[in-house]
C-alpha cells in the first residue's frame, strides 16, 4: 500500500506541471504570449540539456539551432506553406541536419576548444544571416504571413490560445521523447561520455559518433523552439541566433539544473516571468535583477532550483519514511 | 599449429629520438597467464597503448586471433576482443556500481545505440551486472555510487566491467596498485578466478604478485624485450637481476 500510494504521488508530481501550463491557459489572459515564449524557451533549455546536461557537450552556440528552425520556420512559410506543422517538421530537419553536420566536424574536440568552436559556427550563421538579405531579411527580420489553422482545425486567434496550446503539445511531446532518451541505454552512454570518455572508449563506445547523433537530436529540439517561436510571434530576427541567445538559454538550463526531469522547466519559466516583471518595473536594469537570482541559486543550491525541491522533498520524506521502516 | 590469441611483430614506437618501443616481439597463447615487469620508463606502458590502440606503431603487426588489427581504432579494438584495466581510476564516478557494469554489456551487446524499446534489453544488461558483481563479490554495494566504494572495490569494479566485455585478451594495468593488503585479498582471488579461455597479460611491480600469478614472464627494459620465460628462469637470471639491481643500487 505503500508502493502503491508513493508510485501515485510520483504520477501527481509529473503531472504538475502539466496541470499548471493548463491552468495558465484557461487564466492566463493577456499573459498566454509570454506563456507560449516560456514553452518555447523550455523546449530550447530541454535541448540544451540533453546536449550539455546529459552528454556533456560544452556548448555556448546553441542559439545556432533555434535561430535555424526559426528561419527555416520563416522561410518556409514565406515560400512554400502556410501550414504550421510543414513548418515545424521542415524547421526541426533542417536544424537537425545542421547539428549532425556541424557536429561532426567540432565534435572530435572538448572543453574550452569545443566551446570557441560552438561560439564560432553560430556567429558565422548570424554573419551569413545578417548577409543573406535576400533570404532572411537581414537585419529587418522576417513577417510571417497567417499560418494555416492547425491540422486544418484550430485558427491561430488574436489571443494566442491556439498558440498557447499549439506550443504546449510539442513542448509534451518533445518532453516525452526526452525523457526517453536519457533514460536508454543510448542516453546512459551519454552520461557516461560526460563522466569520462576515457572510460566509454575503454569500453568500445564510440565517443564521436554518438556524441555527433546526440547533438543532432539537441539540435532538432532547438530547431523545433526556433520554429514554435517564429510561427507563434509570426516573426524572426537576428537576435534568434545570437550570441545573447545561446547565453540565455544556459543561464535558464543552470538556473533549473542540468539533468533533472523539469530542471528546463522551472528554469525557463521563473526566468521569463523573472524577467518580465523585472522589466515592468525598471526596463532598463532587469538584467541586474538576473544575475543576482543566478548567483544565488548557484551559490546556495547544488543543482540550481530543483535543488530546492530536492532539499524540500527529502526534508518532508525523511522522517514519515524512516517511521515506516524500523 | 595453434595460433596465438595475440600476436606481437617487429613493434616499434619512438617519440622523436627516445625509442620507447624497439622491435617488440610477443605472443600470449590463448589463456596465457603471462607478465610483463621491467623497471620505470622501460615501455610497458607504451606498450599496453600500442595494443589498445590509443598509440599508432611506426613499425610492425599486432595480430588478434590470426587479423591484423593495427588500423582498428581503440574502441573497434575493444569490440574485437583486446580490453584494459586500468591503473589510475576511469570508472564513471556519479552512476552506481552495477550501471557501469551494465553499460559496458549494453555496449558489448550493441545495445547502447537503442532509443526505443530498450526495457527488456536493459533489464537484462542489469541482470548480468548484478550476477557479474555477485561472483566477485561486492554484490553488496550495487546500488552505491562508485564514489563511496572502497579502493579496493572499486578495483574490482573495474575487473568486472573488463569480463563483462568478454575479452579475448585482457591487459591488466596494476591491478593491486595502491590496495591496502586488507583488500588486496579480494582482488588475488578474482585474478585466480579468471575465465582460463581469456588470455591475459599483467603489467605488475608488486614481484610477489607476478610470480604468484604469471605462468610466463616478459622483462621489458628500454623499450625491448629483455628476457622471458618461466618464473623460475627469470628469477634465475643474471641479465634481469642485473636491471633491477642497478635501479634499486641508484
Amino acid at each position: 500500500m505503500t508502493a502503491l500510494s508513493e508510485s501515485g504521488l510520483r504520477r501527481l508530481w509529473h503531472g504538475l506541471p502539466w496541470a499548471l501550463a493548463l491552468l495558465v491557459y484557461f487564466t492566463g489572459g493577456g499573459y498566454l504570449g509570454l506563456g507560449t515564449h516560456a514553452l518555447v524557451m523550455i523546449l530550447f533549455a530541454l535541448s540544451l540539456d540533453l546536449a550539455l546536461g546529459q552528454a556533456g557537450i560544452i556548448t555556448m552556440g546553441h542559439a545556432a539551432f533555434f535561430g535555424i528552425g526559426a528561419y527555416a520556420a520563416g522561410i518556409f512559410a514565406s515560400h512554400l506553406s502556410a501550414d504550421p506543422l510543414l513548418g515545424l517538421a521542415a524547421a526541426t530537419l533542417a536544424a537537425s541536419l545542421f547539428g549532425l553536420l556541424s557536429g561532426a566536424f567540432i565534435l572530435h574536440t572538448a572543453g574550452v576548444t569545443l566551446m570557441m568552436l560552438t561560439l564560432a559556427v553560430s556567429a558565422l550563421l548570424a554573419e551569413f544571416a545578417n548577409q543573406a538579405h535576400g533570404l532572411t531579411g537581414g537585419d529587418d527580420g522576417l513577417q510571417l504571413g497567417r499560418m494555416a489553422p492547425l491540422l486544418g482545425l484550430f485558427g491561430f486567434d488574436l489571443w494566442g490560445k491556439t498558440a498557447y496550446l499549439y506550443a504546449l503539445a510539442v513542448l509534451f511531446l518533445w518532453s516525452l521523447a526526452a525523457w526517453r532518451i536519457m533514460r536508454s541505454p543510448f542516453g546512459r552512454s551519454l552520461d557516461g561520455i560526460r563522466q569520462n570518455p576515457r572510460r566509454m572508449r575503454a569500453i568500445g563506445t564510440p565517443v564521436w559518433r554518438r556524441l555527433v547523433v546526440a547533438y543532432g537530436l539537441s539540435a532538432a529540439m532547438a530547431g523545433s523552439a526556433g520554429a514554435l517561436e517564429a510561427q507563434t510571434t509570426r516573426s524572426v530576427g537576428l537576435g534568434a541566433l545570437s550570441v545573447l541567445t545561446s547565453g540565455t538559454v544556459l543561464v535558464m538550463l543552470v538556473l533549473g539544473g542540468t539533468r533533472r526531469s523539469y530542471g528546463a522547466f522551472l528554469g525557463a519559466t521563473v526566468y521569463v516571468v523573472v524577467q518580465d516583471f523585472a522589466a515592468e518595473i525598471d526596463p532598463f536594469r532587469w538584467m541586474f535583477v538576473i544575475g543576482l537570482l543566478l548567483m544565488a541559486v548557484v551559490l546556495i543550491f547544488e543543482n540550481g532550483l530543483t535543488g530546492l525541491g530536492d532539499a524540500a522533498r527529502r526534508a518532508l520524506a525523511g522522517l514519515p519514511r524512516r517511521s515506516g521502516r524500523p | 599449429m595453434t595460433q596465438p590469441a595475440l600476436a606481437v611483430h617487429g613493434l616499434s614506437k619512438r617519440f622523436g629520438s627516445l625509442v620507447v618501443a624497439q622491435a617488440i616481439e610477443l605472443d600470449l597463447a590463448r589463456g596465457a597467464r603471462t607478465g610483463l615487469i621491467g623497471p620505470n620508463g622501460a615501455g610497458k606502458t607504451t606498450l599496453v597503448n600500442l595494443l589498445t590502440g590509443t598509440l599508432r606503431a611506426d613499425a610492425g603487426t599486432i595480430m588478434l586471433d590470426g587479423r591484423p588489427i593495427d588500423a582498428l581504432t581503440p574502441e573497434a579494438r575493444v569490440r574485437r576482443g583486446i580490453v584494459r584495466t586500468h591503473q589510475i581510476n576511469t570508472l564513471l564516478d556519479e552512476t552506481t556500481v552495477c550501471d557501469n557494469v551494465a553499460i559496458a554489456v549494453a555496449e558489448r551487446d550493441g545495445i547502447a545505440w537503442r532509443l526505443l524499446r530498450f526495457a527488456r534489453r536493459w533489464r537484462a544488461c542489469i541482470d548480468e551486472a548484478r550476477s557479474r558483481l555477485a561472483e566477485l563479490g561486492i554484490a553488496h554495494a550495487v546500488e552505491r555510487r562508485v564514489s563511496e566504494l572502497p579502493y579496493g572495490e572499486q578495483r574490482l569494479l573495474e575487473i568486472a566491467i573488463a569480463l563483462a566485455l568478454r575479452p579475448r585478451v585482457l591487459l591488466l594495468d596494476e591491478p593491486a596498485a595502491g590496495v591496502p593488503s586488507l583488500e588486496a585479498h579480494a582482488i588475488h582471488a578474482a585474478l585466480d578466478r579468471l575465465p582460463g579461455d581469456i588470455s591475459v597479460l599483467m603489467i605488475e611491480h608488486d614481484m610477489d604478485l607476478v610470480f604468484r600469478f604469471a605462468r610466463e614472464i616478459v622483462v621489458l627494459a628500454q623499450g625491448r624485450v629483455l628476457a622471458r620465460g618461466s618464473p623460475a628462469e627469470i628469477a634465475a637470471d643474471r641479465q634481469v637481476r642485473a636491471v633491477y639491481l642497478g635501479r634499486s643500487a641508484s
